[in-house]
């Protein structure tokens, strides 16, 4: 049976580097297998995260020839084998150890997103009725699997280290899941621009390209949040109108 | 006290899965402090998984009349050797639970407990306990290991709550990742709770059996309920040829009324596709023994021969089944609008586990709640298909809302500083050795073991040499050597639970050799036939004074009369 060569990522915070392991390969084998099969045979230590094996948890993010990936949907034979193959950690993040990153700025950025608030319910068994129109678009975002590759490859995070300014495409779709679900009365405007620096994106669409699981994260939900944004602070006449009043009136209310 | 870092909650929930989050939820709501331990990133657990079948789960329970037909589908399924109680509880509570979510926020998202996660708890750690620790007969806390650096961690807590899932991992083909070691269970056990029903494993008929290193990996009952439909390699429709007497007046009888049924005709009745998965699962074996298998030694699902009945098939498999597309697209480079899939039986859920007072989700022991897969009762012998999300949420809740109104009641415990010691030792001792074996090789080899002798098709024979298996498998467990150091070592990680995954063998295989029927999950080769008695008993797994496993016969209490009759009057 053929081998291939990988190199993998050694190392903690102070320091590592790539080594190289030799592994059997076979039919059908993804790049997590061979990691796998690594660990359990050459590098008992070799720490990485995994779950399902099937691309639907978002745990076993790494890069793979340097682009952003999940180990368990890339096939080997996606890749030219004839050379070593790659695997590192994310790099927007902070290394544990190994392959695994420290994610949990993910969960903190989270938080400080407002929670949903639904009107009160239609019917008093506490029901709603909701049009699947309107379901359809939320669900686009729902398929989120929190891998966090689109945090990964942002560049306002990744070159630019903006964690503490920006939230980054994956609370970005996160916001336009609550904004646009049919029941939320909260308004997450001002956040966005003043907490979360929606306006930091400038629409390269790496996040979308990569996106595991095919969210058209850029088109929609970054760029329409970016139009609520612009329409609520920097509309001219309603600069204009906002002078007569006291108090800023939201559209919601 | 040893000079461990020690948390004090009032609750401690070990397993962050729905019914994890469910149970610390409640428990939170009820005013106590509840601390939160699991082994994978917040998010990750199989629930996540299951989506599809929640709303399979829901779609049955909405209507609020109907849960006398949900109780006597899960009666049945069981084949009536379920706790029915806890099918009762289930059935009638499941509807509020359900819409409960979406007042959360839940389009069946797997935020959705997050969110309230983050609202209302004290915070999450990532540990594995290696031993729940006792105060006399009660449960008092948890010793664990912090996995990012393998520090030592002591949880101390006035009720401790279990929900751990599964046991998956310990067959070499299965749905399970692998955090699916059976940890809650052997956690139970060894405390000196009583485990039941453990023969009970459901084997998922559809698996992903090419390419091998997918084999395993879950093809959704959905494939089959949107006419999908198995094939042998003869191309016979198998399915038909084996329908079980007691389920033939709800089956098709022609292939014209089984693609009705699933195209939501309410007048037709289901394809043979869509028997109890126990039934499809060993007729798939059946085909494959019988050298009726694909090359791979599988059968065929089809989805691509609707084409047949509807016009843009294609668009129409992907918009009903887009995770199932791309699943095999990107593992397999197999299009399922065009060719046939390839499954094979998978090691999916166990209907066993730590045996719980119906009302409260208690276990023998005081101070020791369990709830979700590793607790047991409500799927008898079988479990149906989206019973297990509905079973997280009724169960998550009522041990939260029980384990909160124990830690009310009771101070803590003392701690006991010899059993800390003790576990800190047993844990740490492979690190000693050296030229000792590799973990990942013993779980492998069990793993085998346990596919082969204690698998869909069992006999008296080759379960006694699985018994005999698990000994040397323990001697060689205590020989391990370990290489590196603790900080996430995943070998050391395996090597510890390898303990839990060897005691739920042992348990599953002391309870199939005594079970010597055959019913749902538990298919003997030796028994072939139901047998009446075993209807009537329960079979319960206990340490014993010198630490071996002891096995009992427990009677079914009789069910009441008004529920007696809901099965009569459904069927």
């Amino acid at each position: 049976m053929a081998k291939a060569t990988f190199k993998i990522w050694r190392g903690d915070i102070s320091g590592g580097e790539l080594q190289s392991y030799q592994t059997e390969i076979s039919e059908g084998m993804v790049v997590l297998d061979a990691v796998l099969q690594i660990q359990g045979e050459q590098a008992g230590d070799l720490a990485c995260r995994w779950n399902c094996k099937a691309g639907k948890c978002g745990s076993c993010s790494a890069e793979i020839n340097g682009n952003p990936k999940l180990m368990c949907m890339t096939r080997l034979n996606t890749l030219p084998l004839e050379n070593p193959v790659t695997v590192e950690p994310m790099k927007a993040f902070p290394l544990k150890k190994d392959l695994v990153t420290d994610v949990s700025w993910n969960y903190e950025v989270k938080k400080r997103i407002k929670k949903f608030k639904p009107r009160p319910p239609d019917a008093p068994a506490g029901t709603w009725r909701m049009f699947q129109e309107d379901i359809d678009r939320v669900q686009e975002f729902r398929k989120c699997i929190e891998c966090y590759l689109c945090q990964d490859v942002c560049h306002v995070l990744r070159d630019h280290e903006m964690h503490e300014q920006f939230i980054g495409p994956r609370f970005l779709v996160y916001a336009a899941a609550l904004e646009m679900h049919p029941l939320d009365t909260e308004d997450r405007l001002q956040d966005l621009k003043d907490e979360s620096n929606i306006g930091l994106c400038n629409i390269t669409k790496c996040c979308t390209k990569i996106c595991p699981e095919n969210i058209t994260i850029t088109d929609n939900a970054i760029i329409p949040l970016k139009e609520r944004v612009v329409d609520e602070f920097y509309d001219p006449i309603k600069k204009f109108l906002r002078l007569f009043r006291r108090s800023p009136k939201k559209d919601n209310e | 006290m040893a000079d461990y870092q020690t948390y004090e909650h009032d609750v401690l929930v070990i397993g962050a899965g729905g019914a994890g989050l469910r149970a610390a939820i409640e428990a939170s709501a009820s005013g106590v402090s509840v601390g939160l331990v699991c082994k994978s990133l917040l998010g990750k657990a199989h629930t996540v998984m299951a989506e599809g079948g929640m709303a399979a789960a829901m779609a049955n329970v909405d209507d609020r009349d109907n849960w006398r037909v949900h109780f006597s589908d899960t009666m049945r399924g069981g084949q009536y050797v379920n706790n029915w109680r806890m099918a009762e509880l289930h059935a009638k509570e499941a509807p509020d639970r359900v819409r409960e979510l979406e007042a959360w926020g839940a389009v069946f998202d797997r935020t959705k407990d997050g969110r309230i996660l983050q609202r209302n708890f004290g915070g999450h750690k990532y540990v594995t306990v290696v031993a729940l620790l006792k105060d006399g007969d009660r449960v008092v806390g948890a010793f664990a290991y912090e996995r990012e650096h393998g520090r030592f961690r002591i949880f101390k807590a006035k009720a401790v709550i279990l929900a751990t899932g599964g046991i998956g991992r310990a067959y070499k083909i299965t749905s399970n990742s692998w955090e699916g070691t059976g940890d809650g269970h052997s956690l139970a056990f060894d405390a000196g709770a009583e485990l039941i029903d453990m023969e009970f494993i459901q084997f998922h008929p559809t698996g992903m059996v090419y390419p091998p290193s997918v084999r395993g990996i879950l093809v959704t009952e959905g494939v089959r309920g949107e006419g999908g439909i198995l094939k042998n390699s003869e191309g016979r429709r198998f399915m038909f040829d084996d329908i079980p007497d007691n389920y033939k007046d709800q089956t098709a009888d022609t292939p014209e009324e089984g693609w009705r049924y699933t195209q939501g005709d309410k007048n037709a009745r289901r394809p043979p596709e869509l028997l109890t998965r126990d039934h499809v699962a060993r007729c798939i074996v059946r085909e494959v023994k019988a050298g009726r298998g694909t090359p791979n030694g599988g059968v065929y699902l089809d989805i691509a021969w609707i084409k047949e009945k509807i016009s843009k098939a294609p668009e129409h498999i992907k918009k009903k089944l887009p995770s199932m597309y791309h699943q095999f697209k990107q593992l397999a480079d197999l299009d399922i609008t065009e060719q046939p899939m390839e499954v094979g039986p998978t090691t999916h859920y166990i209907m066993g586990g730590i045996r719980v007072d119906a009302d409260t989700q208690a276990s023998t022991v005081p101070g020791l709640f369990a709830a979700g897969e590793c607790a047991a009762g409500i799927n008898g012998a079988n479990r149906l298909g989206g019973n297990s999300l509905s079973d997280l949420l009724v169960f998550g809740k009522r041990a939260g809302e029980y384990a909160a109104k124990f830690a009310q009641e009771n101070d803590f415990g003392q701690i006991n500083n010899e059993q800390i010691e003790e576990s800190a030792y047993w844990s740490l001792e492979a690190f000693d050795r050296t030229n000792g074996e590799n973990p990942f090789q013993i779980q492998h080899d069990l793993q085998d073991m346990m596919q082969d002798l204690v698998g869909i098709v069992r006999n008296e024979n080759e379960m006694q040499r699985a018994l005999i298996g698990i000994e040397k498998l323990k001697e060689r467990r205590e020989k391990i050597s370990l290489t590196g150091n603790i900080d996430f070592n995943p070998s050391w990680h395996t090597a510890l639970d390898l303990h839990n995954l060897l005691n739920v063998s042992e348990a599953i295989t002391l309870a199939a050799i005594e079970r010597k029927e055959s019913r749902g999950g538990q298919f003997r080769e030796d028994y072939p036939a139901k047998v009446a008695e075993f209807g009537k008993i329960n079979f319960t797994i206990k340490k014993g004074a010198d630490g071996e496993m002891k096995i009992e016969r427990v009677p079914i209490p009789e069910m009441p009369a008004e529920l007696k009759q809901v099965i009569e009057e459904m069927g």
